[in-house]
């Protein structure tokens, strides 16, 4: 009974908060306080290890993130590729080498942080927080792929079914419940992180620009007309 | 045609006697803040020297600017619409702090709390990052008035093409020479901050051509950092936003100067509105670089002629900034007369900043070892100044010596003329000869002295009617838009978490 409530909490009712708090409050910290919208870049203050830990976390990062959404998403494409093992091997180990690149890259920028003076004073506790929290996160989903492997396969037969379960607003714990206890960890700490992400510097991920690449060369903005050009 | 009115400005170097006060005025006004302390929006430069930061024309360095290769259209050196993905990370090309200076302040409590002792308390310097102690050996003007050092002046950039007797003749004792160029944004009519800036955050204002950022759309991205090629937009290290000079808006638009401007103790700074056609920014930025000076002065149109008037009006441009372009200091010193000229028009911005370039010391012609001041060689001629034409061709012309002797001729040929007028000890033959040489009339002549030697504050500041702004009033509180000026919002910019 209270395995049966404890899993309803961590898995239904733990994931729609984070999931609300997400929506909600980067929406209003938009709205309101739009200036604090910034990746805060350090690489002004110490310019000689940043590209070494803040390029390879940042590939790292948005593919394995980018792996994870397609299995959410096109769970059934995924099993058809699958289907043969070759190609199963080729994914398992690029996703990985790209997991351990987003590992060692994290590292790297910890260490930055940790052993540049200057980049620890624009450090903030919400910061080391964060980087605490995405450290486990990184190193749980590494474990994961060594000694659960084929994640790739049991990602959509088993992972996507709940989280569809969880947005439908139908949720369903059958699978996660049966999951290790590394996974279930994995999955807990996913929603902190999005719950925790409107508060932390993370939001700039919800502002790359991609209007810079068909927008005009120049910026003309007027008072007295709607539309300038260049 | 397509007619737009640009705030522009004209920087005399000859009467920049390098005091900083215009440095000091916009620090006390706009960069006295946690993250802009290194900042200075406005900066004064021996030259020849290295500048803040170090080296910023060094373009292999930096990349700041544009660059053109060949028939292609002109692109963005520091990055591009496919190279903005990876430079996101981490711009290859972003300064570092090490290249400005740490900001650092002294420990001053310590004079108050030292424990007593056998020698004298002293304020340490400490960082005013980390606020731990510091070894200073850098600042925003290290290199003050060291002319002719080896580490600082011969590392000028603008030495490139230089001949080893023109590099002597720069630093060699007993004639080195140095002069001061202070620098603010020069608010470019093809800025390349604005179009690199990944979020379209950085601005030209259309009605008056003033480059902002939107400090609310930055990101942090930092491209504008690295894409200027003159260094003038800067990172805020503590809230995680680029900033630049934005030539005071906010008090141009209430007709006040701006407060570098205002401050300048040498009055070397004038400031007006030029007209210019937008349809040929393109075409004029991607013309060759010995035709980029005369190329950026054919943009700029006569205020006077009639039908340049009547296509103004027609283009929305109100009557009182078209009165206000015709009176304008700048147009005279850069169409009337040409004796400003842009700096580095080779980065391909089309600066709005101009500068009148410096005539060498007046005395002191050597002849055999001996100071001289015999009267016939009272103003030495251009080509024997101690500084190089080269050196100003590589600053202000674009690698063109023509456009540069033909500023510093109208300027001697000043010289020459009032000093038969005032003192009498120069033949008027000899003072019309040098004036012909010069294509100057007179009247010209006389021009240029009163707008240089007599100008009055009204004389130097042509400020337009900000349009904007007035109606802005009609809209809104005015003292409610009085808290808002400066950077467009109520509230302490919060760094963001």
């Amino acid at each position: 009974m209270s395995q049966h409530f404890f899993d309803q909490f961590l898995f239904v009712a733990l994931p729609y908060v984070c999931l609300f708090t997400f929506f909600l409050m980067t929406i209003y910290r938009y709205r309101v306080q739009s200036f604090s919208y910034s990746s805060l870049s350090s690489q002004f203050l110490e310019n000689k290890h940043h590209f070494w830990a803040v390029v390879p976390f940042h590939y790292g990062i948005l593919v394995v993130t980018a792996g994870h959404f397609l299995a959410f998403l096109i769970p059934r494409s995924l099993l058809a590729w699958n289907s043969k093992p070759w190609r199963l091997y080729v994914l398992e180990i690029s996703a990985l080498a790209f997991g351990i690149l987003t590992l060692i890259g994290l590292v790297g920028v910890i260490v930055r942080r940790m052993s540049s003076s200057k980049v620890r004073m624009v450090t903030t506790p919400t910061d080391w927080l964060l980087f605490l929290m995405l450290l486990v996160q990184t190193v749980s989903g590494v474990s994961i792929a060594l000694f659960y492997p084929w994640g790739s396969s049991w990602f959509a037969t088993n992972m996507s079914p709940y989280l569809w379960s969880i947005l439908k607003l139908d949720p369903d714990v059958t699978f996660v419940a049966a999951m290790p206890w590394l996974v279930k960890l994995h999955v807990v700490l996913a929603f902190l992180t999005i719950g925790f992400f409107p508060f932390t510097r993370l939001v700039h991920v919800l502002v790359i620009p991609n209007p810079y690449l068909w927008r005009k060369t120049q910026v003309v903005r007027w008072y007295s007309r709607k539309e300038g050009k260049t | 045609m397509n007619i737009r009115s640009q705030v522009s400005m004209v920087f005399h170097l000859d009467k920049c006697i390098g005091c900083h006060t215009c440095s000091i005025a916009c620090k006390n006004v706009w960069t006295d803040r946690k993250g802009a302390d290194y900042m200075w929006w406005n900066n004064v430069e021996t030259k020849p020297g290295t500048g803040y930061p170090t080296k910023w024309e060094d373009q292999e360095q930096y990349h700041g600017g544009w660059e053109k290769n060949g028939d292609q259209p002109i692109n963005i050196k520091s990055t591009g619409k496919v190279r903005v993905i990876p430079n996101i990370f981490h711009n290859p090309y972003m300064p570092s702090m090490d290249d400005y200076y740490e900001p650092w302040t002294y420990d001053y409590q310590n004079l108050f709390n030292a424990e007593e002792g056998s020698d004298q308390p002293i304020a340490k310097p400490i960082s005013m990052i980390t606020g731990e102690d510091i070894k200073v050996e850098a600042g925003p003007n290290w290199d003050d008035d060291l002319g002719g050092s080896e580490i600082y002046a011969a590392n000028d950039p603008n030495l490139k093409g230089l001949s080893e007797q023109q590099r002597l003749q720069l630093s060699s004792v007993e004639r080195l020479v140095l002069f001061y160029l202070p620098r603010i944004c020069n608010h470019c009519l093809n800025p390349c901050c604005v179009a690199s800036c990944p979020s379209g955050a950085l601005y030209k204002r259309g009605e008056d051509g003033i480059v902002l950022i939107d400090q609310k759309k930055c990101r942090a991205w930092r491209s504008c950092v690295a894409a200027c090629p003159y260094k003038k937009t800067y990172f805020n290290w503590f809230t995680g936003k680029s900033e630049k000079c934005i030539l005071c808006f906010p008090r141009l638009e209430v007709g006040e100067a701006p407060a570098c401007f205002h401050s300048c103790v040498g009055r070397i700074r004038y400031l007006g509105v030029l007209l210019y056609d937008a349809d040929r920014l393109e075409e004029v930025a991607n013309l060759p670089d010995d035709q980029l000076v005369e190329g950026q002065r054919s943009l700029i149109l006569n205020p006077h002629d009639p039908e340049i008037i009547r296509k103004a009006q027609s283009a929305g441009i109100p009557d009182g900034v078209i009165e206000s372009a015709q009176r304008s200091p700048v147009y005279k010193f850069v169409m009337d007369w040409k004796i400003a000229l842009p700096p580095h028009i080779e980065y391909r911005t089309l600066p709005m900043l101009f500068y009148v370039p410096p005539m060498s010391p007046v005395i002191a012609n050597f002849e055999d070892g001996l100071a001289s001041h015999k009267m016939q060689r009272l103003f030495h001629g251009i080509d024997e100044a101690r500084v190089p034409m080269k050196y100003f061709a590589n600053l202000f012309g674009g690698g063109q010596e023509g456009v540069v002797r033909y500023a510093m001729g109208k300027q001697l040929a000043v010289r020459w003329h009032r000093r038969a007028e005032t003192v009498g000890d120069v033949d008027r033959a000899t003072a019309d000869r040098f004036l012909r040489e010069a294509n100057c009339t007179i009247e010209e002549a006389e021009a240029i002295y009163k707008l240089t030697s007599l100008c009055t504050f009204e004389d130097r500041f042509v400020i337009p009617p900000m349009y904007r702004e007035q109606a802005i009033e009609m809209v809104k509180e005015p003292h409610e838009q009085r808290a808002e000026t400066g950077f467009g919002f109520v509230g302490c910019p919060q760094r963001g978490l």
